[in-house]
């Protein structure tokens, strides 16, 4: 236990001394509040969907939660360059522990950057309409922000540079956010899109964010807590076997 | 204290380590000697639990490290060719984060961190962030750390790489009376062949992934007729340069260094 929590505290330290790190962070979901919050903002309403700050604010929220996740699971790889690794991995700590720590560290931070962005949006004119179902939407916070860590760590595990990393960015990460309907209402889509998007694990993130702040659902909270909590357990189960088979 | 019968590693057709074998007493300084890609480094791995071995036996104060890792790992204190401290955190929390790992009982991990850092001249500037130390004391820091669990055995690799001769000759000076002190058993690399000269108590020299020669130095230099170690090790292990390829960790740091220096 005392494994766990050390590595933990050391993610969310180095985190908060790193203040530029942090400021960067919050620039993209601020344009991504104001770009196409407000630009698109008229087209949306004259199209009956509403207000779109209000559909928006729990994509960028999700959104902030996925990148932050990775890069704190993707991290593992400048442990590894840099060194820090071998230290933790010589300890006389099962392997298992070691994953644990650290993905629970990422996730707090990833979860910790949710909620700055969160404040971002109320002041953009977002407003939670269903107090009550906050501590859902905490819960999808941290089954998103776990799922995405241990993501990030199982594909550092077997990238040994950052060579693979662009390749990541573009071809995982970016359309598990493009196409999670974190921008635009998944209904009436053409059909790849809609397949796509139902195997999109982000999308059932933004959907229960969706519906525990806003109530506007697609599939609905049961579902999407089921999925997300089967494929968070799936993904640390892959992030800790890869995990374990680091050599140096 | 360390045994090793017909090690073997073999990555692919490329062989580091080519059945190799040797003994390490309790309480005994160690030094291991090879040119570069010689397979010291990959012998210290397997040591210490980073990496199997293709074939042969290991075993450390009688455990096998390949099988009892968490057991092995305990008597093992390790510091490595390249740094591996975290630069966002301070001296203290280095060591600290250490010893939560070994379960070192709070008490007694603050009073070692306390003691250790004071050996090692490094307890005034227990709360400054690691990336703000020069080489030198990253070096000492990172020794001290692989000692806070009292372990029974160290493994240094290339310690004093890159340091003025100085910080050296105190390293050296540290580890000597470490091992007097404490009995602690030592298994060093270097490039120095004078370091090794003046701590080992025993030398084996290995090249192509073979041990050349064992012995004292004394005996080396005996067995090759040299004036010094030095010339020991090269009439052994003859005088072409090895190239090893820059693997993409080296080219990372090489980016990551220049990148630091062109914003200093």
């Amino acid at each position: 236990m005392s494994a766990i929590y050390i590595l933990w505290l050391r993610q969310v330290k180095r985190y908060v001394r790193s203040k530029p790190r942090i400021i960067a962070s919050l620039g993209q979901p601020l344009l991504f509040l104001i770009a196409l919050g407000f630009g698109f903002g008229p087209i949306f309403q004259r199209a009956g969907q509403g207000n779109y700050i209000q559909f928006l604010a729990p994509g960028v929220i999700a959104m902030t939660i996925l990148f932050t996740a990775i890069f704190s699971g993707i991290e593992l790889i400048w442990d590894r360059q840099f060194g820090f690794l071998k230290e933790t991995l010589v300890a006389p700590v099962p392997r298992i522990l070691v994953m644990i720590g650290r993905t629970l560290g990422g996730a707090t931070v990833a979860m910790i950057q949710g909620v700055i962005v969160v404040a971002i949006c109320f002041a953009a004119g977002f407003r939670i309409t269903n107090v009550g179902a906050l501590p859902i939407a905490i819960l999808v916070m941290i089954l998103v922000a776990v799922m995405f860590t241990a993501l990030g760590t199982a594909i550092a595990s077997v990238l040994s540079d950052f060579q693979g990393f662009q390749l990541v960015m573009n071809f995982l990460v970016m359309p598990i956010f493009f196409l999670s309907g974190a921008l635009f209402p998944l209904t009436n889509l053409p059909k790849v899109l809609d397949v796509i998007a139902s195997v999109d694990p982000l999308s059932y993130g933004v959907d229960g964010l969706r519906s525990a702040l806003v109530g506007i659902a697609h599939f609905g909270i049961p579902l999407d807590l089921l999925v997300l909590s089967i494929i968070a357990a799936a993904l640390l189960g892959t992030g800790s076997f890869l995990f374990s088979r680091i050599q140096l | 204290m360390i045994q090793v019968r017909n090690l073997v590693k073999a990555y692919g057709d490329f062989m580091a380590v080519k059945d190799i074998s040797f003994d390490v007493d309790e309480g005994e300084i160690f030094a291991f000697l090879g040119p570069n890609g010689a397979g010291k480094t990959t012998t210290i791995k397997i040591l210490t639990t980073l990496l199997k071995p293709t074939s042969g036996t290991v075993r450390l104060d009688g455990l096998d490290p390949t099988v009892q890792h968490n057991e092995a790992r305990k008597r093992f204190g390790i510091v490595f060719q390249d740094p591996s401290l975290d630069d966002e955190l301070t001296a203290y929390e280095n060591m600290d984060f250490h010893g939560v790992l070994y379960k070192v009982p709070r008490k007694i991990r603050a009073e070692r961190i306390e003691s250790l850092l004071k050996l090692f001249e490094l307890w005034d500037r227990r709360n400054d962030p690691v990336k703000q130390f020069s080489g030198g004391m990253k070096r000492r820091l990172e020794i001290a750390r692989g000692l806070l669990h009292t372990p029974k055995i160290v493994f240094l690799d290339e310690p004093t790489l890159g340091l003025d001769p100085q910080t050296r000759n105190q390293l050296w000076t540290h580890v000597k009376k470490l091992n007097e002190e404490e009995r602690v058993t030592v298994f060093m690399t270097t490039h120095y062949m004078e370091e090794a000269d003046r701590v080992a108590h025993r030398i084996a020299i290995i090249d192509h992934g073979k041990i050349v020669a064992q012995g004292t130095s004394h005996q080396l230099k005996e067995q090759t007729g040299a004036e010094t170690l030095e010339q020991a090790f090269l009439s052994l292990t003859g005088s072409t340069i090895r190239d090893e390829d820059a693997t993409s960790v080296d080219q990372m740091r090489n980016m990551a260094r220049m990148f630091r220096g062109r914003r200093r």
